[in-house]
């Protein structure tokens, strides 16, 4: 057996993002030894790519906020799929986590009394996002990766971790490979937290880096864990269509926040069509009442008027630019127009920098003068592995994940900002529940050294083989497959047809062939990840197929409505085997106070823009 | 085809090797509109060099990974559009020539991370009121717009030519440090640190840093310049000197 | 079989030692870490562009116009003014004008006073970057080789005096007030019917003479002169105003500026200072040419190879008894 370095730490995090860099520097503060393991460089993560803000019911803008109100407009947002707990837990522990960042070094936008800033987004009722212009994201994991390093995280950067380990049920380490020097390393461990982000890079048009190609996913359902709501994948209504090279890449949805407006090719603000009835009270009627609604937050000031229609959720955005494109009203590179050339250009660069170079540079546009040409783009899983909203453990003894890769908090769609703020709430209890449960086991549990073996052989296997295609071949073929077959509309046909193929991509992908040695080599760091990737596609498809109805990110046309007893189950995925198991299992229910809020809210919510006229002290004037 | 297609082709010249030595391989490339050299490198990997090691995350300029050195200046790739450079040559792509090499264009730029650790971290003042201005924060804003690519520590021609990091921390800690210093409530002292540790004083300010920041930060005039002048209050102004002995007030007020 | 970790970051934070006097230490090796850019030589590089156009362009505007300046103080003391015509012009190189019994007939009296704007100057930190490309080649242009491997930057004498730049600024702040004087009185001409009188009795020591023999009354005009000097002046003005040393003085000092005393006013300085200071770099070449240009025509009008154009008066405007003026003077 080849020689391999070893590591033993209390807790192994894997990945670096926001909830990874959380998790890890809470369990750290409770004293265990904690190795924070990513596969790019510290603070390369997908976090850096948020953009728009984070949410907390802070109220510095709109006084009126309150976290029932935060946590109404992510149940609503969710199509009430959501685990209520999380979404409570959520709504109240956010204000704290952004405060705390800020109590890191984070510098976010200042009100003009000299409070954090906050701007409107899609499904949230008041202004509540926290940010730093276009780049909150960049912002909270540079704040987080200096408090890491400087308390004490011993950080493994560009390493793969391929397999966790488990001794009689419970988590006990991870294999691992140098990405430089494709060396192995070993980490023995009480407790693992899975913080790897997502899975975009199953699809070709992706908002995604490499990086999401559910690894986390992937590794917890082989040793067992469960994987819930797996058909509810985001994808975000505004990526880049043009030119080909950066299709896909996002556009913030704080260009629509600070008043941008979507058009078809007949120059139609489509966006009113297709506000769901029941939600078409909370936009403004016409055109008049949104540029009343925009004047008063350029203006900083309060406004009766209502949000514009473009704010609406992100699943209804994207079906709705979805739709147009296909009946024939796109834009020349099948798009719809994003305005916001008509807002004065000082303000747009101020408050959209990165927009304004990202169109500049990679596009020839200058968004100050024409229109975006903006279409849906994969962006986000809601789904992920089943966690216990309190602790986030696992199904698995010693397993805990958060983020992205957990699941639970946005239901059947996440509400923008929701993102951000999960990192911090649910990895900063992650990290708790990893280190509890840490302290609490007296021995490190033992890894068996022929399971290494066995693992270490299997990575390594396609080097030995003489013959085989590139792992390149196999990955575009199952981003065809999961754009053609598995995006925003789905029918029963194609999802079969989809799992049909996923079965011989599989097969393909078992038998690539890399060349090379092991040095920093992608076509077989590739490979590692692909495996990952057609796991979490399979779940994708087969969640997807037995939802047979249309709730939130989740579209069938086959089954264009909602269907009641879906909506009080998740889909849940295990491993049965070697097969993928797929069975509803109940929704917990929620509390009847916190039902009541819904009840009252009915109401209340209608009527409480209308309530917000008077103008409050607190709220100060321009921004 | 593609979309895209130009029906037009381009060379890249990229370098292939690891500390051993190494040379550039040219590979012919179909161009698509819009273009960019990652792009490029991306082709290559998918049908001419499966192996070829690359280091890059969003290739949307948003992190920092794919830095390099595109026809002899350091770049990111994910910016570099291939219609931009004069049509009909090469284009050469090597790794950034001030950390040592691990293979093709991926250099070990970890001696980064070391640096960073060495910097005193956010420490609010006693008592401070957590509110203040947007005014007095731009100024940080742009310094925390950094996504560490590196690239100016690689044009740095302290570290590049001269080799001196055992010396000199680079613009890019500069600017952390000037993000640090000039935070509003912020209380620690890095001063000593700067003049001691970061080596401040090899910086002769000829502002390669500034011209190859893909964040547009003006590293060299808003971060560099005035940390040095806040040194000079420090170590190189008697009459600050003299003053400070006389009332004990502490610079920077 | 386990193996020592050695890549991990470890976030145990080793204590910093100082190196010799003066020299920093970072804490890492010397060495280590070293990629192949220390290895290049001079000129090399992978840039196909004209790298070495702008430092050759930049050496050859410096070497110009400080020449030029060398040769107006040292060489040409004697047409550094001009009082011919009712005009009062002063070549900026001699401002302030400070002659001194002792001063031996050789030297220059700009001399006196040059230490200071040249002070100001070189210890600039635009021209501390142009002349370290252009003239100390460290570095030529960017991503290109070296000539020499040693440097210590600005750690060591006498690049150590770079430090004191800002009290070369005060001093600039000084003569700033004087040269704008020297602009009022490049726009004051004396009566032209004595003014002819004035070459007669025009040399270093009679200047008092003159300027009394041409006491005819005094009235405001534009000359080209006068337009020169004011453009010498005012470039000088947006120069000394861009200063960082300055734009540190004035706010840039502060972390807070709404937390300190007079906060407001010192962010709204500190905000133009900031605004200038993006074009000093303009300003410094300006300048240094404007000043150039000034003394030129000031130095060709007074050997009288040119004549300098009246292009307006305005007698009605200022005439005034020598009295007052010579508060002036």
């Amino acid at each position: 057996m080849e020689k391999f370095e070893a590591h033993e730490h209390d807790v192994i995090v894997i990945g670096a993002g926001g909830a990874g860099l959380r998790a890890a520097i809470e369990a750290s503060a409770m004293g265990c030894s904690v190795g924070l393991v990513c596969k790019s460089l510290l603070g390369k993560a997908h976090t850096v790519m948020a953009e728009g803000g984070i949410a907390a019911a802070l109220a510095h803008v709109d006084p009126q906020d309150g976290w029932q109100t935060h946590f109404q407009d992510t149940m609503k947002g969710g199509s009430f799929l959501n685990h209520w707990r999380m979404a409570q837990i959520h709504a109240q522990e956010a204000p704290d986590r952004v405060r705390e960042l800020e109590q890191c070094g984070a510098l976010f936008d200042r009100t003009p009394d000299g409070r954090i800033l906050q701007r409107a987004f899609g499904g949230h009722t008041w202004k509540r996002l926290a940010h730093v212009g276009d780049r909150t994201g960049l912002e909270m994991i540079r704040t987080l990766q200096d408090r890491g390093v400087h308390q004490g995280l011993d950080v493994y950067m560009e390493c793969t971790i391929t397999r966790l380990f488990t001794d009689g049920g419970r988590i006990a380490g991870a294999l691992a490979y140098w990405r430089e020097t494709g060396r192995f390393v070993v980490f023995r461990c009480k407790a693992v937290v899975i913080v790897t982000g997502g899975v975009g890079k199953a699809y070709r048009v992706t908002s995604n880096s490499w990086e999401y190609t559910g690894d986390g996913q992937a590794l917890a359902y082989d040793v067992g864990a469960e994987l819930i709501d797996m058909e509810f994948l985001q994808f975000h209504p505004t990526g880049m269509v043009w030119p080909p090279g950066v299709m896909g890449l996002l556009v913030t949805e704080g260009v629509r926040g600070e008043g941008g407006i979507l058009r078809n090719a007949q120059g139609e603000r489509f966006m009113w069509k297709y506000l769901p009835e029941a939600r078409r009270h909370e936009y403004a009627a016409d055109e008049a009442e949104a540029r009343r609604w925009l004047d008063a937050v350029v203006e900083g000031r309060q406004t009766d008027a209502r949000r514009p229609p473009e704010l609406s959720t992100r699943d209804n955005v994207a079906r709705a630019i979805y739709t147009e494109v296909k009946e024939g009203r796109g834009t020349p590179h099948g798009g719809a127009s994003l305005d916001i050339s008509y807002m004065p250009a000082e303000r747009v660069k101020k408050k959209l920098p990165s927009m304004y170079h990202q169109f500049m540079e990679l596009a020839d546009v200058d968004i100050t003068q024409t229109p975006m040409e903006v279409g849906p783009t994969t962006h986000y899983m809601m789904g992920g592995i089943r966690v216990d909203p309190d602790t986030g453990a696992a199904t698995v003894p010693g397993l805990f994940a958060a983020g992205e890769a957990s699941a639970g908090l946005h239901g059947a769609n996440r509400l923008g900002g929701n993102s951000l703020s999960d990192l911090v709430v649910f990895g900063r209890r992650a990290g708790a529940g990893a280190a509890s449960y840490a302290r609490a086991l007296a021995a490190t549990p033992h890894i068996a050294d022929d399971a290494i073996e066995a693992e270490t052989r299997d990575v390594l296997a396609p080097f030995e083989r003489t013959s085989g295609e590139s792992p390149y071949g196999v990955h575009q073929a199952l981003q065809e497959c999961m754009d053609t077959f598995v995006g925003i509309f789905r029918v029963a046909g194609d999802l079969e047809r989809a799992l049909g193929t996923l079965e011989t991509l599989k097969q393909r992908a078992r038998d690539v062939r890399i060349e090379g040695s092991r040095m920093y080599n992608p076509g077989w760091h590739l490979a590692r990840d692909l495996r990952n990737m057609l796991t979490v596609s399979e779940a994708i498809t087969r969640a997807a197929l037995l939802r047979t109805e249309s709730r939130g990110a989740h579209s069938r046309l086959d089954h264009p409505g909602l269907d009641p007893a879906l909506g009080r189950v998740n889909m849940c995925v295990t491993k049965d085997g070697e097969a993928m198991k797929v069975a509803p299992t109940p929704l917990p229910e929620m509390p009847a106070e916190l039902k009541a809020l819904f009840d009252a809210g009915a109401a209340g919510t209608a009527a409480a823009p209308a309530a917000a006229a008077p103008a409050t002290a607190a709220a100060g004037k321009a921004s | 085809m593609n979309a895209g297609a130009t029906g037009r082709e381009v060379v890249l010249r990229v370098y292939r090797g690891d500390a051993n030595g190494g040379e550039e391989v040219a590979y012919t490339v179909p161009v698509e509109t819009g273009m960019v050299v990652l792009d490029a490198i991306h082709w290559i990997q998918a049908h001419r060099a499966p192996d070829l090691a690359v280091r890059w995350n969003c290739k949307a300029a948003k992190c920092g990974s794919c830095s390099a050195e595109v026809n002899g200046k350091p770049a990111l790739m994910c910016k570099s559009r291939l219609d931009h450079f004069p049509e009909g040559q090469p284009i050469t792509v090597r790794p950034m020539k001030t950390f040592p090499i691990v293979r093709d264009l991926v250099t070990d730029v970890k001696w980064n991370y070391e640096i960073n650790k060495r910097i005193a971290p956010f420490q609010p003042r006693a008592n401070a009121e957590w509110r203040w201005q947007q005014s007095d924060i731009d100024r940080v804003q742009e310094f925390r717009k950094c996504i560490e690519c590196f690239l100016c520590q690689d044009v740095c021609h302290v570290l590049r030519s001269h080799e001196l990091k055992h010396q000199f921390a680079g613009p890019r800690f500069l600017v952390r440090i000037a993000g640090l210093e000039m935070h509003p409530i912020d209380g620690a002292d890095r001063v000593p640190f700067l003049k001691d540790t970061a080596g401040i004083g090899l910086c002769n300010i000829t502002k390669c840093c500034t011209e190859v920041c893909p964040e547009g930060i003006t590293i060299t005039d808003n971060a560099i310049i005035p940390l040095k002048e806040r040194v000079v209050d420090r170590y190189y102004d008697p009459v600050q000197r003299v003053w400070r002995a006389i009332t004990g007030a502490k610079d920077g007020t | 079989m386990p193996v020592a970790p050695q890549r991990k970051l470890s976030a145990a934070s080793a204590p910093t030692a100082v190196g010799a006097r003066g020299v920093p230490a970072t804490g890492t090796a010397p060495g280590a870490w070293s990629g192949a850019g220390s290895r290049q030589g001079f000129g090399a590089t992978e840039r196909g562009d004209a790298w070495w156009f702008k430092p050759v362009l930049q050496a050859a505007g410096l070497i110009v116009l400080i020449g030029y300046a060398n040769y107006a103080a040292f060489l040409g003391a004697a047409h550094y003014r001009y009082l011919e015509n009712g005009r009062d012009y002063l070549s900026p190189f001699y401002s302030p004008y400070i002659h001194p019994a002792w001063l031996p007939v050789w030297l220059s009296p700009a001399l006196l006073i040059l230490v200071f704007p040249l002070g100001f100057r070189a210890t600039c930190y635009y021209y501390r970057k142009a002349y370290y490309r252009s003239f100390f080649a460290d570095p030529i242009a960017c991503a290109v080789g070296e000539p020499r491997q040693a440097y210590c930057g600005e750690v060591k004498f006498p690049f150590l005096l770079q430090n004191l730049h800002r009290y070369f600024l005060y001093a600039a702040l000084v003569f700033l007030v004087i040269l704008w004087i020297d602009v009022v009185k490049a726009f004051i001409f004396s009566a032209p019917a004595l003014a002819a009188a004035a070459p007669a009795v025009t040399s270093a020591l009679g200047l008092h003479a003159a300027r009394e023999a041409a006491s005819g009354g005094h009235y405001l005009a534009i000359g080209g002169g006068s337009l020169a000097i004011l453009f010498s002046t005012g470039m000088l003005t947006l120069y000394t105003l861009s200063c960082h040393s300055l734009r540190h003085l004035v706010g840039g000092k502060l972390d807070c500026f709404s937390c300190a005393a007079a906060g407001g006013p010192r962010h709204k300085t500190w905000s133009i200072v900031t605004v200038l200071n993006g074009h000093h770099m303009a300003w410094a070449w300006w300048s240094l040419f404007a000043v150039c240009f000034a003394d030129f025509l000031v130095r060709m009008c007074s050997i009288g190879v040119i004549h300098d154009p009246t292009l307006a008066t305005f007698r009605h405007l200022l005439e005034m008894p020598n009295r007052s003026l010579s508060l002036l003077r």
